[in-house]
């Protein structure tokens, strides 16, 4: 539709003022928007796990309740760390709005090392919670409680990755109008994997344990 | 596509432009909007935990309720302070998505719900009364505590997998 309307503005005025114009319609950075599409499917990943646990949730197979086997202490506190991350990936940004290398590159570490901190605290949990003999192989609820906490601590990892990998980015090539729509990316997904983690903290932690 | 190959001198300049310039009018948000942002979502946050770890309300339903609505108005705010979504980025088309993505969760979770909780409903033994309850399903009555039937229709089907417990 868009090439048919280019066309038949090209035929009409070879200037290339009014090309520009008539492409103003487009949104500016495609990336940004196909980026957040795969982060709605990824949002449909996420919702398919929390209906199986909504509907496998309760199927305790003569196995541990939520209400054993959770610690919600160490819930809030992984609740708190990813929250912090959150903030500090914000600030980080807003230094990169200033281009200012040294204090992006700073608050970036200080995200990485939150959600890695998200990730040992939850490596720990399953850890303690596989040799108690709540595996995900002992019922319908730990495996699906499994599926969708590992998911989220699968993305988070991948994110720390990225992080990582972006910092190397940014401290070799400088805050370059590509690193800059990177590092956007990276909020986005790092903001969006908090969003689930909301879900999952209310949903599977403090519903779980109610009588 | 076809147009693109025909042209292209202009979508390199259209690359061009989106590159050099299109991000750099994002919107970052403000040192402002993430801070409140994170004010509120610490309250929204803290607020939840409180309700179930001081044990606030005798029944679980209603923490359940209050419980789910916090943590929706929670999402929203992520949305606003910290993705920065609103009605005009990227042209509406992210806004369109996200209106479309959420409507999608929610037929699936409500649906599976709803479906799931009649079939518990509907073949739970202890939901009928025992004159009527025929000598098989009595029987499976005295399993060890399963919870609903989900289990038992496995094994319905595949006779192999009985063993695996």
């Amino acid at each position: 539709m868009s090439e048919i309307t280019q066309t038949s503005v090209d035929a009409l005025s070879a200037n290339a003022s009014s090309r520009f114009f008539v492409r103003e319609h487009h949104p500016e950075n495609g990336t940004l928007l196909g980026f957040w599409l795969y982060l709605m499917s990824d949002c449909l990943v996420f919702a398919c796990l929390f209906a199986t646990y909504a509907v496998l949730g309760r199927n305790y197979a003569g196995g541990p309740t939520g209400a054993e086997l959770f610690d919600l202490p160490l819930v809030a506190v992984n609740t708190a760390l990813l929250l912090l991350s959150s903030i500090t990936y914000g600030f980080a940004m807003l230094e990169m709005q200033r281009q200012r290398k040294g204090s992006t590159l700073a608050w970036l570490a200080v995200t990485g090392i939150l959600g890695a901190c998200f990730i040992g605290f939850e490596l720990y949990e399953f850890v303690h919670l596989i040799h108690e003999g709540a595996g995900p192989q002992r019922s319908g609820f730990l495996t699906s409680f499994f599926a969708l906490v590992a998911t989220h601590g699968l993305h988070v990892s991948f994110g720390i990755v990225w992080l990582i990998t972006l910092m190397f980015q940014v401290k070799r090539h400088g805050l370059t109008p590509e690193n800059g729509r990177r590092l956007m990316c990276l909020s986005m997904f790092w903001h969006f994997l908090d969003v689930v983690w909301i879900g999952v903290f209310t949903f599977v932690y403090l519903m779980g344990v109610l009588p | 596509m076809s147009g693109h190959q025909q042209h292209p001198a202009r979508s390199t300049g259209h690359d061009d432009h989106s590159g050099s310039h299109g991000h750099m009018h994002a919107d970052h948000g403000s040192l402002k909007s993430y801070t409140t942002g994170f004010l509120l979502a610490v309250i929204l946050t803290a607020i939840p935990f409180w309700l179930v770890m001081g044990k606030v309300f005798d029944k679980s339903s209603t923490t359940g309720m209050v419980l789910l609505g916090f943590a929706a108005v929670q999402i929203v705010v992520h949305m606003v302070y910290f993705l920065h979504m609103n009605t005009k980025s990227e042209g509406g088309w992210s806004m369109l998505a996200l209106i479309f993505t959420v409507m999608l969760v929610f037929i699936m979770l409500s649906g599976s719900l709803w479906v799931m909780y009649h079939l518990n409903h509907n073949m739970m033994p202890g939901m009928m009364s025992e004159e009527t309850v025929p000598e098989s399903i009595h029987d499976m009555s005295n399993m060890p505590k399963t919870h609903d039937m989900s289990g038992m229709h496995d094994k319905q089907k595949m006779p192999g997998m009985s063993n695996m417990q």
